[in-house]
């Protein structure tokens, strides 16, 4: 049953994301988008990360896919109908299938793990213990760079002169 | 029981779509979309290895939530930038943008 619940998200979001990818329409990318980040949301349900399924929906869904809609609604002419992809297609598309494959080559046969560690109880109260012991420079320093992402955007949108 | 190479397999797939994405499309905000779509897929691993790896704590998990951390400062930030190219050049794609190019 799991399994069948994992290729249905697995399809979903590949599709999703290939639709990101391909959509002609810089609107239809980011509504397939929001449909891809739900997969992932999906996949980190089935690995007992529910609370990181949570965050996912707030922070991708609810938030940086309607920060990327606003910013399409402020520069891009919608459907202006020019060419979306630039000249190096090709390559590109080798490069991207050579990574692929040897991405694939490499966890199906660099990575021997068979069975899965038992479950952790309380995923986020866990979590949230590890982020205040063993991860507490990273968590502040994470802060501090929270800080300056905002100001850095607030002074690179504003306007010249205000 | 999935074993962990389909969750691997599904994170290397969706780490070349955004690849590509990245390597070809033209509009800035494109860029951006795809670059967040790597992000995910770097995400779906590290949460996968952080289930199946023998005497593994949730460190996994909390590297998932840096890597978010990040990719929304990024997300703010490259937004930003994007807004400040349209102002100066009423366009945003990037093959366009060619001002210190040679």
């Amino acid at each position: 049953m799991t399994e069948v619940f994992f290729f249905a998200l697995a399809v979903f979001t590949v599709a999703a994301a290939l639709l990101v990818v391909l959509a002609r329409n810089i609107v239809h990318s980011a509504v397939a988008l929001i449909f891809s980040f739900c997969g992932v949301a999906g996949i980190y349900v089935l690995l007992d990360a529910e609370f990181l399924a949570a965050v996912q929906v707030l922070i991708y869904v609810g938030g940086i896919t309607i920060l990327l809609l606003f910013a399409i609604m402020l520069t891009t002419r919608i459907a202006s109908g020019a060419e979306v992809f630039n000249e190096q297609v090709g390559a590109s598309a080798v490069v991207a299938v050579g990574t692929t494959a040897i991405l694939i080559y490499a966890s199906l046969v660099g990575i021997q793990i068979s069975g899965q560690a038992p479950a952790t109880r309380e995923t986020t109260s866990t979590l949230g213990r590890l982020l205040l012991t063993t991860h507490v420079l990273p968590f502040e320093v994470a802060s501090v760079l929270l800080l300056a992402a905002m100001v850095g955007a607030i002074i690179l949108a504003r306007r010249e002169g205000e | 029981m999935i074993p962990l190479s389909y969750y691997l397999t599904l994170g290397a797939l969706l780490f070349g779509v955004g690849m590509f994405g990245a390597l070809t499309r033209r509009n800035a905000i494109a860029i951006l979309m795809a670059v967040e779509l790597m992000l995910n897929a770097v995400n779906v691993n590290f949460i996968a290895l952080s289930r199946y790896l023998p005497n593994s704590t949730l460190d996994g998990q909390v590297f998932a939530i840096f890597v978010i951390t990040v990719a929304a400062a990024e997300a703010a930030v490259g937004l930003a930038i994007v807004l400040g190219l349209y102002r100066n050049f009423k366009t945003v794609n990037v093959d366009e943008i060619n001002l210190m190019k040679w």
